[in-house]
């Protein structure tokens, strides 16, 4: 009987230092809990993190690059979203 | 660690392509711009991508051998321990990097299988042998300072995923030739004997690891369409001249001789090397080097004498995932 091809799995790592889990590439294995401990040894030999998440690639589902600009120029324009679009008179001191 | 300029990039096949894409994505590499797996690219960007990270990723992975040969005969607990955790970061930069040539949409399988069969290459000095010690120490020293004089450029490259795994792989490097100068180091203030054997490794890989750079300019006709691509940031014999310039001094310093008696500084300061054999190279390449037949059979004994670990863990994966289904019925 051929195997089948060894499915793929994301890796997201939790750095110690409290931010959100962060994408760190990607590895095959057979089931979860496989791909939990093959992305230990592979992506937290130096103490990279304290938490793991692997997420099958499959279930992905991703922006198409083609459609960048109806994406996300809408943004680009509304620059009244950023605090340093408002005048606050300096005598107000930091705010 | 290891990356080898034996990448020759495909030529450019435009006229089947639509030329506006192909501009456009000309331009993108220009602003400097990272190209990721969902852009468009020309057919040949992506054939010569698959083809250079996935030699990256062999290499790696045939790397762990000679340098395996010694972990159960390291001379201290500490130097095994190094040396074992250097094999172990060895396997992972494979492992990155496989992951990244898979995202321009090859598998794993067929990566793996064209290696095996022979068809795809992987760097010429992990077809050399380590005789005694020192050959560690040098390794470290030399084949991974040669691999990061190639590789840090390669952190820059065009291609997102690449770039990437670059950059974690060049982190982990440093370690690496360090524990190998420190290796050399303690030979070269150890008996005569040690400095000799030090000595003696050090004239074995010299010249192989000039090599490691691939063909001279002159020869290598394919480069300007990875450097126009920013696959390739520098030339071969820049690459190996900024090498030979670092590490001629780190050889001063042990006391080593290197093995090129014509060898001269010139008025710039850089030290001019003799003549590569490149007969030499072109053998080792085309398979007839002093351990082309060991490399391969071993990756091949691994590969075969873990297929039923790969059937298991299928197979239970299936079984699981048909339990589940028939409890969700329930």
């Amino acid at each position: 009987m051929a195997t089948p091809n060894t499915p793929m799995w994301e890796v997201f790592i939790r750095s110690r230092n409290g931010l959100a889990h962060k994408h760190v590439g990607s590895l095959h294995a057979s089931d979860a809990t496989m791909a939990l401990h093959a992305a230990r040894d592979i992506y937290t030999r130096r103490g990279e993190g304290l938490s793991i998440w692997v997420v099958p690639s499959t279930a992905i589902t991703a922006s198409d690059p083609a459609e960048k600009g109806m994406m996300f120029e809408p943004a680009e324009s509304k620059i009244y979203r950023h605090p340093t679009f408002y005048e606050v008179p300096e005598e107000v001191g930091h705010m | 660690m290891y990356t080898q300029a034996l990448n020759t990039a495909e030529s450019a096949d435009r006229d089947l392509e639509d030329a506006g894409k192909a501009a456009k994505f000309q331009a993108r590499i220009d602003a400097e711009e990272r190209i990721e797996p969902n852009d468009w690219m020309p057919a040949a960007y992506r054939k010569t991508l698959t083809r250079q990270i996935s030699q990256h990723a062999h290499s790696e992975i045939v790397g762990m051998l000679p340098e395996g040969n010694w972990i159960t005969r390291a001379p201290t607990l500490r130097r095994k321990a190094a040396l074992l955790a250097k094999v172990q970061d060895e396997c992972g930069h494979g492992l990155y990097l496989y992951a990244a040539a898979e995202t321009l949409g090859s598998s794993r399988e067929e990566l793996v299988d064209a290696m095996l069969a022979g068809k795809a290459k992987y760097s010429s000095i992990f077809n050399y042998p380590t005789l005694t010690w020192a050959d560690i120490g040098t390794i470290g020293w030399l084949v991974d300072g040669a691999a990061i004089m190639n590789q840090i450029p390669l952190c820059r490259c065009s291609y997102g995923p690449y770039a990437r795994a670059m950059i974690r792989v060049c982190k982990e490097e440093s370690f690496h030739q360090r524990q190998g100068y420190e290796i050399m180091v303690t030979l070269c203030r150890g008996s005569e004997e040690q400095k000799a054997m030090a000595q003696d490794a050090l004239n074995r890989w010299w010249w192989p690891v000039l090599m490691m750079f691939g063909p001279p300019d002159a020869a290598s006709q394919h480069s300007d369409t990875s450097t126009k691509w920013k696959i390739k940031r520098f030339s071969n014999d820049e690459l190996r001249q900024k090498f030979v310039d670092a590490t001629v001094p780190q050889a001063q310093y042990l006391g080593l001789t290197i093995p090129d008696p014509g060898m001269v500084q010139d008025a710039e300061g850089h030290w001019r090397y003799s003549e590569i054999d490149w007969t030499e190279f072109k053998q080792v390449l085309a398979g007839n080097g002093p351990c082309n037949r060991d490399r391969m059979a071993a990756r091949r004994k691994a590969h075969e004498e873990g297929a039923w670990v790969r059937e298991a863990a299928a197979s239970y994966a299936a079984k699981r995932a048909q339990r589940q289904t028939a409890q969700a019925a329930e």
